[in-house]
């Protein structure tokens, strides 16, 4: 029996229990999809959910570290004089803060949804693509204030207390 | 039965010999020897599975495609800790909303969900904040969680371009597994906020997306962690939190590469420590919380959810308030709210009143602040008067009620109408409310009348209230 186990792990490469861990997670989401089918456009919801899993890992992805690497590569290459506190940091959190904060809050900033909550609630939209700029430019700014200080610092020979900002 | 049998030339070598003699040493850096794996670590068919994996890899098939540092068992541990406490909230008050909708009256959507839903029971009234904190926590928590999500994409990535991509059945079908786990968390998460943002792009219904794909990422996660358990485990064990917290730029260390680890086999050097990859992802899930919360809160905060829809306070005085259906898009006219108008309770036996608006105010009127909170996640607390629902069962013969149904002037749209349930319907602090603040409600909030109940989805607390039915007995 033990021999057969075994025998089965290695040929299967996983253990009956898992297996029938997957087995029945296929067999339980075909039977959601199907309820979801009989409801309208089951299709575009289809597209959608594969479309999601795809824009992340081809799209989304390469993008930002291909922007990332860039970037990397650009301050090894600065000047020396920036290399003594490296900057690196200093622009790629707040970059990332302000893409995560554009990629969350598209709907409002690219004011897509501006005619369906006005018609809802009598209100329109605020002006988000202006508050969105104005927080990219906070975060930039705090940034950019916390760098000088580092440099500031660096310059007059005091060491920081640890050699980064976390 | 490799495909270098009898030849001790690689694939890899083969293809060099082609490349014109000074790009050589360029492509061969593009191109790497895949692994050579031993049989056993293949299941059936192990010659064809192992034949098939020795192909030269390039681009990011090649594992010294990635870099960073940071990747490695502890870090997607890590993330992965955090998604298995948060993820289960949000998806529980989830499916508690759907609850909350009371499906047992068919006022659910969607309305026939076969076997996929909670036990039913009836929606509670107490505490009278339950709907607003459940709703806020799973919009909030969800919203909070999106940076953890993509930062344990970002771990696992290198995973999808291993090569061979599966090396036994079981491989295989864990890896399609992913695509549903993958899948539906970005879908839900897709879905919702771009739902809070009445951004109706997807152009499907929202609610059947939403609550199906929720289900669809119930089975995909649970046997994910069921998999994956072990080497969460591990990944955990292999280092110590507050050694990493204590851990600067210059002490830290690439985690050991190992063949089927997350850690690269030629990692760069660090810019960035792990603790600060911590710091980043806590404080992107903070930032994110600050710019939503208010929604939930209120005022006087609101106005910190500076990027939702939401966070604007309405300006008119007391009485104006967050709308969600505005009179004109329920096409309610002057007319069937002026003097003409005459709430009709029909009670035992087929009893039948018919009550004017200044009938109903010269009812013993209660008064009580109680929030009402949107499916969206965002809340508001007011003053209501009117006339306790019980009260006017009474006045239509009945004294135990078991339901309420309530229609409203609305013609179309899905909410027009609603069932209460027995707790709703006796429950002293429900009411046809007539004010708002001490004013007349606005022909926006439902003048004349309206229906409001503790803890029910703001939506079932029905506007524009035309007639309510009661059942039960005397």
């Amino acid at each position: 029996m033990r021999r057969l186990w075994d025998r089965f792990v290695a040929d299967v490469g996983g253990d009956p229990l898992r297996l029938l861990s997957l087995l029945a997670c296929f067999a339980l989401s075909g039977y959601a999809v199907y309820r979801a089918s009989l409801g309208p456009l089951p299709e575009r919801m289809a597209v959608w959910f594969v479309g999601a899993a795809i824009a992340h890992d081809l799209l989304l992805y390469p993008l930002y570290a291909l922007a990332d690497r860039s970037w990397s590569l650009l301050v090894r290459r600065g000047p020396r004089r920036l290399r003594a506190v490296p900057i690196i940091n200093y622009v790629r959190i707040p970059a990332m803060f302000s893409a995560l904060l554009l990629l969350v809050f598209w709907g409002v900033i690219s004011g897509q949804g501006n005619a369906s909550f006005r018609y809802a609630s009598d209100h329109p939209y605020a002006d988000y693509l202006a508050r969105w700029l104005v927080v990219v430019g906070v975060l930039f700014g705090v940034s950019a204030v916390l760098y000088a200080i580092r440099v500031s610092r660096a310059f007059r020979g005091r060491p920081t207390p640890s050699g980064e900002r976390a | 039965m490799s495909l270098d049998q009898g030849d001790r030339r690689t694939a890899r070598d083969r293809i060099l010999e082609r490349v014109p003699a000074r790009f050589r040493d360029r492509v061969a850096d593009q191109i790497e020897e895949p692994p050579d794996l031993p049989l056993e670590e293949f299941g059936q068919p192990r010659r064809l599975l192992r034949a098939s994996s020795r192909l030269p890899l390039v681009g990011p098939l090649r594992p010294r495609t990635w870099k960073s540092p940071l990747r490695g068992s502890w870090t997607t541990a890590i993330f992965a800790v955090v998604l298995l406490v948060g993820l289960p909230v949000v998806t529980i008050t989830g499916l508690l909303s759907y609850i909350a909708y009371q499906p047992q009256f068919h006022q659910a959507i969607p309305a026939h969900v076969g076997y996929l839903h909670l036990p039913y029971f009836l929606w509670p009234t107490h505490p009278v904040w339950l709907y607003r904190f459940t709703q806020g926590l799973h919009v909030a928590l969800g919203i909070a969680l999106i940076p953890v999500v993509l930062a344990k994409l970002w771990s696992v990535i290198p995973k999808l371009f291993t090569f061979p991509p599966a090396r036994s059945l079981f491989q295989l079908l864990e890896r399609a597994s992913l695509l549903l786990l993958v899948g539906s968390i970005l879908f839900e998460l897709a879905t919702g906020v771009l739902n809070i943002q009445y951004d109706y792009v997807f152009r499907f219904d929202f609610y059947t997306a939403h609550y199906y794909g929720a289900w669809v990422f119930v089975f995909a996660f649970l046997t994910h962690v069921l998999i994956k358990w072990p080497a969460m485990r591990r990944g955990l064990k292999s280092r110590k939190l507050r050694a990493v917290l204590a851990e600067d730029l210059a002490h830290t260390e690439p985690e050991p590469y190992t063949a089927d680890g997350l850690a690269p086999q030629a990692p760069a050097k660090p810019t960035l420590s792990r603790r600060g990859l911590l710091a980043v992802v806590g404080g992107a899930s903070a930032m994110l919380t600050i710019f939503t919360i208010g929604d939930t809160v209120g005022d006087p905060v609101r106005f910190t959810a500076l990027l939702s829809p939401r966070g604007q306070s309405y300006r008119g005085g007391p009485g104006h308030f967050q709308v969600n259906r505005t009179a004109k898009a329920a096409q309610i006219t002057a007319a069937e709210t002026g003097a003409a108008w005459r709430l009709v309770i029909t009670g035992l036996d087929g009893q039948e009143l018919e009550l004017s608006r200044a009938e109903l105010l010269s009812l013993p009127q209660v008064g009580q602040a109680l929030p009402i909170a949107c499916v969206e996640g965002w809340s508001t607390e007011q003053h209501w008067s009117g006339v306790r629902l019980r009260d006017l069962a009474a006045m239509v013969g009945i004294h135990r009620a078991q339901t309420a149904f309530v229609t409203s002037l609305e013609k179309s749209g899905a909410f027009k109408q609603v069932t209460l349930g027995s707790d709703q319907v006796r429950d002293e602090k429900t009411l046809l409310a007539l004010k708002v603040a001490g004013l007349d409600l606005l022909p926006d909030h439902g003048y004349p009348a309206r229906i409001i109940v503790p803890a029910l989805p703001g939506v079932h607390n029905t506007k524009w209230v035309k007639a309510i039915t009661f059942t039960g007995s005397a």
